[in-house]
């Protein structure tokens, strides 16, 4: 199988203020967000990231996707380093996250065609790709009324038909499904599963079980910043479910006390 | 995909600015037609609160009326009245309750009394005429002025030893002020229109930069630019250079708003002089000025802007900026035209623009001080454009919370 993303001793670590290291009750004055992480995603497959939150899936993410350079390691998005090719890499990669916000002024008409201009979309081909995703999400009714006046529900389905624009083999989703309503959620989980039956290689993060039991094909666990357990989601279920067995990775971990 | 994506991004700071109606209104045409209206209407108005009526004629009591000074009063187109025969009291009582403007009171036989007396005799005193006004009725206070004013000349002819340019048949037509009407007015406009000029701009660059860069950044929306493969100085460019155009038309609305109200506003210390005092090329050099001046500011207003977490945090740390530029501007509005000839001092941002301007307002400049401005602001600008891609890339400011 060929390995479409590949991470090597990723490391991140953050400055804390004051105020932070009084919240964390520690005097360091660095948290390290993600330790030594590394992680093979394959094309045509769903990663899947699985942690509780702060565990460092989403600086993986951003790492991933060049928002922010690890201080160590490095990571080969189809065959480009995300230290020393971004640019490549963001040709590459559609990245959806709730941080990723669109203008509130302009409709997603507008923005998918400036998004499309960005990435050097050719009209015919953007016209084509914006039906397709419009009505594939019900955005059509929607495309001339501000992003603003949207539901959060239609402006995750619009970020998400955005963030497709430039149609990547790589989509990297930062939970995707966090703060949707079940309607909303099942949409996307659904297109995640045809993006993949498409031959796009997906990678999300998320701390909801069910999710990844439903779409992922592999999974990496996470738990303070390190891959605790890395394998296909039937293997690391091992015949129980994916919480349970998430449980006893983490009693496993921490000694069975819950800190 | 190395894509020129600077139009790209131009566009689209231009759609929301121009698609967004109150925007427009707030930016570029209330600056304008606020001033318009606060200079013309409401300075207007208070100037004409404190002239009086031209018509009206000042009821004046003399007691004691010299006929040497007689003919001067006649021609003063006010109600004169003998008061020789009435209780000064009373007119005092009337002048306080604003019936009658003026009581002049001189001193019995005052023509005598004035022509023997001897300025060096020390033992000597002097006549006095007294004159009572209320300071509080307008009308008074006038009366007042112009009768002091004629005793004034009065006392100058009875002992005139010299003129200085008086007026006689062989002067009659002599001008004494050798400065042209064009150079008077130029002193005058090169005083006010750097520093409103650098102001205004200012205060365009301040209304859009801050909500573009740090208002972007503020709600996620430049971080979905910036997973984009785009050239990160392609966004510093386009952003520099469409907010530069939409300060520049604010600021210019304001200047308008200036220049317009200007007539009325100066009122008669500028009628009759020449309005259409400066050539096109004059106009071209001050446009290049304005425009590498704003493109400076507006880069470094977007480096704050991009180095500020909220838009409130980067209004507040631009304001010392406003500070800094109004001190350089201050010496312009009362240099009368004069500035800086050595080369050095434009190689000083904003301080070079004020000077430039001041001195082709002034019709005082060399086109080599003007055009080093020009360049180095815009390399300043270019500079800038740099820091604030780099500012762009890096994730500590971009991303920091």
């Amino acid at each position: 199988m060929e390995e479409i993303l590949v991470a090597k001793g990723l490391k991140k670590a953050f400055t804390l203020s004051r105020k932070q290291q009084k919240l964390e009750k520690t005097n360091c004055k660095t948290k390290v967000a993600v330790d030594d992480l590394s992680f093979s995603a394959y094309k045509g497959e769903i990663f899947g990231l699985l942690g509780p939150n702060g565990a460092g899936k989403t600086t993986t993410l951003r790492m991933v996707t060049t928002l922010i350079r690890p201080d160590s390691g490095d990571a080969m998005v189809d065959g480009f380093s995300i230290t020393a090719n971004p640019q490549q890499v963001r040709e590459r990669i559609g990245f959806l996250t709730s941080e990723l916000k669109l203008e509130d002024f302009f409709t997603p008409n507008y923005l998918f065609d400036f998004f499309s201009e960005l990435y050097g979309i050719d009209p015919a081909t953007r016209d084509e790709r914006k039906g397709k995703l419009f009505a594939r999400f019900g955005i059509e009714k929607f495309a001339e009324v501000k992003v603003a006046n949207l539901s959060t529900g239609m402006k995750q389905k619009v970020s998400l038909a955005i963030s497709l624009v430039h149609d990547p083999d790589i989509i990297i989703f930062d939970e995707p499904t966090n703060g949707l309503d079940v309607l909303t959620a099942k949409t996307v989980t659904d297109y995640l599963l045809e993006l993949r039956d498409m031959g796009k290689s997906i990678i999300l993060s998320t701390h909801i079980f069910s999710l990844v039991e439903k779409v992922c094909d592999k999974v990496g666990v996470i738990i303070d910043g390190r891959m605790v357990a890395c394998d296909t989601t039937e293997n690391i279920k091992n015949g129980k479910s994916l919480e349970d067995r998430f449980f006893d990775i983490y009693s496993e971990l921490k000694g069975g006390s819950d800190e | 995909m190395n894509k020129n994506n600077i139009l790209t991004i131009i566009k689209k700071e231009f759609a929301r600015f121009f698609g967004d109606k109150r925007m427009v209104f707030t930016t570029v045409i209330m600056p304008g037609l606020l001033i318009y209206i606060i200079y013309s209407f409401v300075v207007g108005g208070i100037r004409d609160t404190f002239e009086s009526d031209k018509d009206y004629r000042a009821k004046v009591y003399v007691q004691n009326m010299p006929q040497s000074v007689q003919p001067m009063f006649e021609a003063l187109e006010m109600d004169i009245t003998n008061a020789n025969n009435l209780d000064i009291e009373g007119i005092k009582t009337l002048i306080e309750k604003k019936d009658v403007e003026l009581l002049v009171v001189f001193p019995a036989e005052f023509d005598n009394a004035v022509a023997n007396y001897n300025v060096l005799d020390t033992a000597q005193v002097s006549p006095n005429i007294l004159i009572y006004s209320n300071v509080a009725n307008m009308e008074s206070d006038n009366a007042e002025t112009a009768v002091r004013n004629i005793l004034t000349s009065y006392e100058e002819t009875i002992c005139n030893k010299f003129n200085i340019n008086a007026y006689t048949e062989e002067t009659a037509n002599e001008e004494f002020n050798l400065a042209t009407d064009e150079d008077f007015m130029g002193q005058i406009l090169s005083s006010m229109l750097p520093f409103l000029l650098i102001i205004f701009l200012y205060s365009g660059c301040m209304a859009v930069a801050p909500e573009s860069i740090a208002g972007e950044k503020e709600r996620g929306t430049i971080a979905t630019l910036l997973v984009t493969p785009m050239n990160r100085s392609h966004l510093a460019f386009g952003k520099i250079i469409s907010l530069s155009f939409i300060a520049l038309i604010s600021g210019l609305s304001s200047f308008l708003g200036v220049i317009l109200s200007l007539p009325k506003f100066m009122g008669s210390t500028i009628e009759g002089m020449p309005t259409n005092i400066y050539t096109t090329s004059d106009y071209l050099l001050i446009l290049g000025i304005i425009l590498s001046t704003v493109l400076i500011l507006i880069s470094a207003i977007s480096i704050i802007s991009a180095y500020a977490k909220t838009v409130k945090e980067a209004s507040t740390l631009v304001l010392p900026l406003m500070l800094v530029i109004m001190i350089v501007g201050i010496p312009s509005t009362i240099g009368g035209g004069n500035v800086q000839t050595a080369i050095s001092w434009y190689f000083i941002p904003i301080y070079n623009s004020i000077q430039a301007m001041t001195g082709v307002f002034s019709f005082n400049y060399s086109l080599i001080n003007v055009g080093i401005t020009i360049v180095i602001n815009i390399i300043y600008a270019g500079a800038f454009s740099y820091i604030l891609a780099k500012m762009f890339n890096s994730e500590e400011i971009m991303f920091s919370k």
